[in-house]
């Protein structure tokens, strides 16, 4: 998700100063009166306090619209910034090094939760936010925000990365269901290339963060949880026979031309297009996966398709038998200095009241993991299951695994692990994958 | 911008020498003129660089913060981690390739120019790109390099061309479903497992055909009438919606017109027929059985997807003319300017002398040139070294393939946003020993001219 937002932030920077604007009229009506999980009356009036964080367009909109929901509670005064440049892990970094940090930051990396927590840049949950994680929230996504054992931060919202998108348009002409297997898969791709889908599966390599997640979501199904959380950690090595299992059977679609065109041409495709081949117009592709956030690149093409209706969703399909599991990822927010309203504003973002203005502020795209969240908040059906799912799947989710990589590994553009898997992609060498994966993987600080 | 202070300080430390006044208030004066710049140079030259060079010898903590002493380790880096490798070469690459192309590009042009009619409506055509910044240079660039010919000039000229000389395959998308009728390859054309007899039909499926907007002239296939000769029908064997019998003609399943079908016997082509509207081919004159029916390659062989100009292999040097279109302005208004300041009497001895155009150019031009020549030389060499917004924004269309064109100053700068701030320093230092040279140089140069 922080890398997508990365690459959008750059395109959308000048776009976003001129909605921010539009957001402040527009916000004020949408918070409504209730939940006791927040402090009520104006004990906080006065107090202003900053947060940090890499949203702009809608999902600025929908965030900005909570604060102003807080304000109006409490009498505080919150001022939301969006990083400049997107780069948020640069920003922070180089306040909190310079001892002006913001007094909430919303991180999308749960590995900088830790780092900040060792070297006691951050704040401790207090006991109204930690009985408001626990109430709402499964415990797995406490475990997430927490470090040695204390809970710093509150999940704000989330993504599903185990989702299939499929034009549907295009598996009624060639007379398929959403396959619900790995090999399902392969076979409606070969019925989908007769039928005349050109590529039948599109890859959008050119962002290397698309293929760590089809790399993780086959290692989540053919390794497992366990070896997962220890490859996620760097405790076992990238030459671990699970990974060569893993590479190999992605190898299966990845290095079949009549299932996902020219590699060589796969590794060019940016995430936003390869969304858009299945969905546009004239459409080259039948199926795409990627996270659930794939919807909001749908809605803001030109020609948008119908996200319910042409735009269909399955689960990541099933490996030799696994057991269902998802891929997920999401964002935190942590408090980084005393601030009288830090704690309080926390407290509110995990309450039900907040998920709701969250994800039914419309253009938002927000999904959130709280369970008390009813589901009849979301602006559509689609968004409204995909929530359901994750919340459904309770604690057996993982996160995503390049996520938590520190990011000279699991986060530079087309270098480290996303150049490795893009270098995979083309050639198809299992063997040599691993040998560099590892050698980068080691070249890294891991915690 | 740092060499103009340092000349700036010196020009007046040198003015300040052989004044009238006592040697000890002029140098009391000097301190003071100099005093702001040097305090300046301190703060925002001396003591960045010298931290950084600090810098670059700590070991990273997990968010940025210099933990345990590295020693060279961050240097070691670059040498042998692969992306600073590539860096390095690239940047070898620019430097031995660029600055004496630019330099002789401007020459070219600079010589022309002055040849010629409308000379400064060429000037500013040429030297236009330098009032672009390199963002907007590079996006222009990025667009021309686009794989799609609708999009990318690079590839609309590159494809018409190859077009006009070797047309665009027919059915590039029709691969048999299964090999059990046909195998090969479409680079290689298919070839029927079977042999075939006149007298009984020849079931030829193909798919792949695009059903939502099929060629106009398609029909719906039919099994061959019966007759003389060896018939058979090749077909789209895929209805829209699917649910057909593989290898059966069912209902809606269109027929493959104009394509060719060859019958092979002992290695030898002996027939070839073509497919009707509706599928349907004959050989009249084939009458006995044994034949295999192959489907030549230039009906399915790939089309042609243009050059690949952000490719492993092209990128670095697409970068390099997308800069030469910059500078190459640059260069020329600068020589031609050193030209100008040429003494047209030195030149018009030469002629009277008989010399020619190319002697003139070679033994007086170019000699009296030759400072103006090593400047622009030296200048761009600098400008190379640490060449960084051009290859970044190009890099960014280029997918995969970006990491082909890292250059230094683009490897500083991810190093930086990933907070690895001391591999970061080791490329900034090793940036500013490569650029030393060239500045010593030119700061000598600067200080020749002065006297």
């Amino acid at each position: 998700m922080s890398l997508k937002m990365r690459n959008l932030a750059v395109t959308a920077i000048a776009a976003t100063s001129l909605l921010s604007v539009a957001a402040c009229g527009s916000s004020s009506s949408s918070g409504d009166s209730g939940s006791g999980s927040s402090p009520s009356g104006q004990s906080l009036k006065g107090v202003s306090f900053t947060i940090l964080g890499q949203w702009t367009g809608g999902e600025q909109d929908a965030f900005q619209a909570v604060i102003d929901a807080f304000d109006k509670k409490t009498g505080a005064k919150g001022t939301y910034t969006p990083a400049a440049g997107g780069d948020e892990a640069g920003v922070l970094g180089t306040k909190v090094a310079g001892g002006t940090p913001p007094d909430i930051a919303v991180l999308s990396l749960p590995g900088a939760i830790a780092q900040y927590a060792s070297a006691n840049k951050i704040q401790p949950a207090s006991a109204a936010v930690q009985s408001a994680v626990s109430a709402n929230f499964a415990t797995e996504w406490g475990t997430l925000a927490s470090a040695g054992g204390k809970l710093y931060g509150v999940p704000v919202d989330a993504s599903d990365k185990s989702t299939v998108w499929y034009n549907a348009k295009a598996f009624t002409n060639a007379g398929i269901t959403p396959p619900a297997t790995w090999d399902d898969l392969i076979k409606a791709g070969k019925t989908l290339s007769a039928s005349g889908v050109q590529v039948p599966i599109s890859v959008g390599g050119g962002d290397g963060w698309t293929l760590t997640d089809w790399f993780e979501n086959v290692y989540l199904r053919t390794a497992g949880v366990d070896l997962y959380d220890k490859l996620t950690k760097h405790q076992i090595p990238w030459t671990d026979p699970s990974v060569a299992t893993a590479l190999t059977t992605l190898k299966q679609i990845w290095g079949d031309p009549e299932l996902i065109g020219s590699p060589a041409a796969a590794v060019k495709v940016p995430f936003t297009s390869s969304v858009d081949n299945v969905f546009k117009k004239t459409p080259t592709s039948a199926i795409v996966y990627e996270a659930s956030f794939v919807a909001t690149t749908i809605t803001s093409d030109k020609n948008p398709a119908k996200v319910g209706t042409d735009a269909k969703v399955f689960p990541f399909p099933s490996i030799n038998g696994s057991a269902p599991v998802s891929e997920a990822a999401g964002d935190f927010a942590v408090a980084f200095t005393p601030n009288k309203a830090a704690q309080p504003f926390l407290a509110y973002l995990a309450s039900p009241e907040a998920a709701k203005i969250l994800v039914s502020t419309s253009g938002s795209g927000f999904l959130s993991v709280n369970k008390n969240l009813a589901n009849s908040a979301y602006p559509d059906a689609t968004s409204g299951d995909l929530a359901k799912q994750l919340v459904d799947v309770g604690n057996n989710f993982r996160f995503d695994m390049s996520d938590q990589a520190p990011a000279a590994f699991g986060g530079t553009p087309n270098k480290t692990e996303w150049g490795d898997l893009q270098t995979f992609l083309v050639n198809g060498n299992v063997a040599a994958a691993q040998q560099q994966l590892e050698k980068d993987a080691k070249s890294v600080k891991w915690n | 911008m740092t060499q103009e202070v340092v000349s700036v300080a010196k020009a007046s430390a040198l003015a300040t020498g052989p004044s009238r006044k006592t040697p000890g208030q002029g140098r009391w004066l000097a301190g003071v003129f100099l005093a702001p710049a040097a305090v300046f140079l301190t703060a925002i030259v001396f003591y960045p660089l010298v931290y950084t060079l600090i810098r670059s010898l700590f070991n990273d903590g997990p968010s940025g913060q210099a933990t345990s002493f590295a020693g060279l380790s961050n240097y070691a880096h670059i040498f042998t981690q692969s992306d600073a490798v590539e860096a390095l070469k690239n940047n070898v690459i620019w430097v031995v390739i660029v600055p004496a192309l630019v330099t002789i590009l401007g020459m070219i042009f600079a010589v022309l120019t002055e040849k010629i009619r409308w000379a400064s409506a060429f000037k500013v055509v040429l030297f236009m790109p330098m009032a672009i910044s390199f963002l907007a240079s590079g996006v222009t660039w990025t667009l021309i390099y686009a794989d799609q010919p609708s999009r990318g000039l690079g590839n609309a000229v590159a494809i018409g061309i190859h077009d006009t000389f070797d047309p665009q395959t027919s059915y590039p998308e029709l691969h048999p479903s299964g090999n059990t009728v046909l195998t090969g390859s479409g680079a290689a054309g298919y070839k029927s497992v079977a042999t075939f007899a006149a007298g009984s039909p020849a079931l030829l499926p193909l798919t792949g055909l695009n059903l939502v907007k099929p060629p106009k002239a398609a029909e719906p296939a039919v099994e061959p009438s019966s007759g003389a000769g060896l018939r058979g029908v090749l077909w789209n064997d895929f209805k829209l919606g699917g649910g057909g019998t593989p290898g059966v003609i069912d209902q809606g399943e269109l027929g493959v017109p104009g394509l060719q079908v060859d019958a092979v016997k002992n290695g030898k082509t002996v027939a070839t027929a073509t497919t009707q509207a509706n599928g349907t081919f004959t050989f009249p004159s084939l009458t006995s059985g044994g034949y295999t029916l192959s489907l030549p390659k230039a009906d399915f062989s790939p089309a042609y997807g243009g050059i690949a100009w952000l490719g492993k292999n092209l990128i670095t040097p697409a970068i390099i003319v997308a800069y030469l279109w910059i500078y190459a302005g640059f260069a020329m208004v600068l020589l031609a300017a050193g030209m100008s300041a040429i003494p047209r009497d030195a030149l018009e001895a030469a002629r009277m002398d008989g010399a020619t155009e190319w002697q003139v150019f070679r033994r007086v031009t170019a000699p009296l040139l030759a400072p103006v020549l090593l400047v622009v030389f030296v200048t761009m060499v600098i400008n190379v070294l640490k060449i960084f917004d051009i290859v970044f924004i190009i890099q960014q269309s280029a997918g995969g393939n970006a990491k082909y064109a890292n250059v230094l100053a683009v490897q500083l700068y991810t190093d930086y946003g990933n907070q690895q701030f001391g591999a970061a320093s080791a490329v900034g230092i090793v940036l500013v020993i490569l650029v030393l040279p060239a500045m010593v140089f030119q700061v000598r140069n600067f200080r020749k001219e002065s006297r």
